[in-house]
């Protein structure tokens, strides 16, 4: 049916820190290891699947009541743990297709769980921490917004496998009344709405497009490739802003972004009042 | 998407601009402002269809009645003639407050 | 008891949620303060709605508006319901992160000036998909350093509500505002029933819709700070009140460890009953460490 496979997560995970496994007390859904990562200890997280969640709606990788505290916990940890020291980076490894989708989850607020996470790498971001996504796979909607999408510098693989996107495609065409197919004809004239991580590229949101020979195995090559890039994305995020502002200076942005810009000129333009001369 | 332009002629001076609505399914916004010269000159952008014949109909009524100097913008996505008649007269409304 | 219905409160009572954004943005400012920046004139709309034969709105569906709000400086941002079902476009998105810019940018140079954001939406407008995306992550950042100086209320009165990636934005909010007809939630009811079942959640169960993502519930399990009536005075007062109460020790957001054990303190083999859920939601709070 998809050719996403929902392991890369895991598989990147052991890859860049040599571990595999939830820390101590987490949900065995969120995957937490230190590991070193040129001359920084790092702290990587992962959302993977876990059949046996406690949440029904969250058995199959997506990013639900757990994953958001669990998340939102050890960012914070790392927070308070550097307070007064080196501040260490913090690398997402993303590969979530969906926020989870439960009555459970609704009544229990999934909204402030999500934004407890998004909270958390913000905040990082913000008190000097390098945080790095690295998009995997897939990086959708709600999920991505919680578990990747605040960092300072996002990397994703030049790959099918990878997709970031608002919304899944076949629930796309259900909502707009196209089929599959339409949507992406549509979506390959339109780059917002494409698929093609290539496209997504377009937009000036990623600092890099990687490329590797075997995103689902990698070899020591990939490896070692990826974790250099790594800690030249930490070494720009470094000596630049704290803030998100780099998206929108990218090549990419003043190409597609246009809109933005004049949205943000014109209401600096107009957020003094101007009084009568 | 369709796109039409009226011509009238006018020759009263409009104090004011004025916008109202929005445009929801089945309504519209209109934008209207005071222009120099004697004409009033409307822009319409529509996601239906097909009605051009409509449109000027009911913008021939409606300057019938109306002689103001302006721009007249409408954004439409499916007004009744009802209800675009409704907005006109309430954009006139509030450019004469 | 009769009397009641006819007293000059009820009479004199003016509907909020039939305002629409600009009036609902101009409501919230001290009178005479209010004013539009962007607005429709400026025409800075979507640059991707009409290729797909959608028309667009002048103001790309978002209202903003500065002025005072208690006497303080304020700017108001309202997304319209009524437009695409107010949902964040590349241009309304950017509306309102750059205004919270401004505001933040305003509280470094002294000025104390505060934020309200109406939240009338479903989330990421589907025809600009990424952009959307996008924008939603960037406000969330904006409202992260912004909500360390100011307080950022967020407002969800109805009918639309405030679902998808832009109730995270809610969820950062200093404080949440709603009226019972308001809903906020991250998945809407049909979402839930589309991707897993009509067990799982009844959409068209209007009373178990509310009794989940209504105002009401919202804030009586401690994730809304007001409930209030639909009447506008009432809506602005709730807004001066909290702005003037300023930024809270800590944000809801940000209270991890408390919301961590309440979640694991959750029996999670059968669905809750709404009611029910607001004492089991608490049950965890003893283990709760000092904060």
């Amino acid at each position: 049916m998809s050719e996403f496979t929902v392991v890369r997560g895991k598989v990147w995970f052991r890859a860049l820190s040599d571990r595999s496994s939830s820390m101590p007390g987490d949900p065995k859904s969120v995957l937490t290891a230190d590991a070193p990562l040129g001359q920084d200890q790092a702290r990587f997280l992962c959302v993977v699947p876990d059949p046996h969640a406690r949440f029904p709606c969250a058995r199959h990788g997506e990013v639900g009541l757990e994953e958001g505290y669990g998340l939102a916990s050890r960012v914070r940890e790392v927070i308070e743990l550097d307070k007064n020291k080196t501040k260490r980076p913090i690398v997402a490894i993303v590969d979530v297709k969906s926020q989870a989708y439960g009555r459970r989850e609704e009544t229990a607020a999934i909204f402030l769980a999500a934004a407890a996470a998004a909270d958390a790498y913000g905040s990082a971001r913000l008190a000097g921490h390098p945080v790095i996504t690295l998009v995997v796979g897939q990086a959708l909607s709600g999920a991505f917004l919680t578990h990747g999408y605040q960092a300072n510098r996002i990397l994703a693989f030049d790959d099918d496998g990878v997709m970031i996107h608002a919304m899944h495609k076949e629930a796309a065409a259900r909502i707009t009344l196209r089929s599959v197919a339409e949507l992406e004809k549509l979506a390959k004239e339109i780059v917002p709405l494409s698929y093609d991580i290539r496209d997504f590229a377009k937009l000036g949101l990623l600092h890099k497009l990687l490329h590797v020979d075997n995103p689902e195995n990698p070899s020591q090559e990939d490896i070692r490739n990826v974790k250099d890039e790594l800690i030249s994305a930490i070494e720009d995020a470094r000596i630049s802003p704290v803030d998100l502002s780099n998206r929108l200076e990218s090549k990419g942005a003043l190409e597609t972004r246009k809109a933005s810009l004049l949205v943000r000129s014109t209401l600096a333009a107009q957020w003094v009042e101007r009084q009568a001369s | 998407m369709e796109q039409f332009e009226f011509t009238y002629p006018a020759k009263r001076r409009v104090n004011k601009r004025a916008h109202i609505g929005v445009v929801g399914s089945g309504d519209l916004e209109v934008l209207l402002e005071p222009v120099a010269g004697d004409l009033a000159h409307v822009v319409i952008r529509t996601s239906v269809n097909g009605f051009n014949d409509t449109w000027k109909a009911v913008l021939d009524r409606f300057f019938t009645k109306y002689d103001g100097v302006v721009r007249i913008q409408i954004n439409d996505a499916g007004g009744t003639p009802g209800i675009v008649q409704l907005r006109l007269e309430q954009a006139v409304e509030a450019s004469e407050q | 008891m009769s009397d009641e219905r006819y007293s000059p409160d009820f009479i004199n009572r003016q509907s909020f949620i039939e305002l629409d954004a600009r009036e609902r943005a101009t409501a919230l400012l001290d009178v005479g303060t209010a004013r539009e920046l962007v607005g429709p004139f400026d025409r800075v709309e979507s640059p991707w709605l009409a290729i797909q034969g959608v028309t667009p709105q002048s103001d790309d569906g978002c209202v903003v508006m500065k002025g005072k709000i208690g006497g303080q400086a304020a700017v108001v941002v309202a997304l319209e319901g009524a437009f695409q079902g107010g949902s964040m476009g590349e241009v309304s998105g950017e509306k309102m992160t750059a205004a919270l810019d401004l505001a933040c940018a305003d509280n470094e140079k002294g000025v104390p000036t505060s934020a309200v954001i109406l939240l009338e939406t479903g989330g990421v407008r589907l025809q600009e998909a990424n952009l959307g995306l996008a924008a939603i992550a960037e406000l969330m950042a904006s409202i992260l350093t912004l909500r360390k100086h100011a307080p950022v209320i967020c407002l969800t009165a109805g009918t639309v509500g405030c679902f998808g990636g832009m109730a995270l934005a809610a969820g950062l909010a200093s404080y949440v505002v709603m009226t019972r007809e308001a809903r906020l939630g991250m998945n809407g009811p049909e979402v839930i029933e589309q991707e897993n079942g009509v067990e799982e959640f009844d959409s068209s169960d209007r009373a178990l819709i509310w009794a989940i993502h209504g105002g009401e519930q919202r804030y009586a399990t401690g994730l809304a700070d007001a409930l209030v009536e639909d009447d506008t005075q009432q809506v602005a007062e709730a807004i001066r009140r909290l702005t003037l109460q300023g930024v809270p020790p800590v944000h809801r957001s940000s209270q991890v460890e408390l919301y961590r054990n309440r979640i694991e303190a959750l029996d999670t083999s059968a669905q809750w009953d709404p009611k029910e859920f607001r004492s089991l939601w608490v049950k965890g709070d003893s283990k709760e460490k000092t904060q």
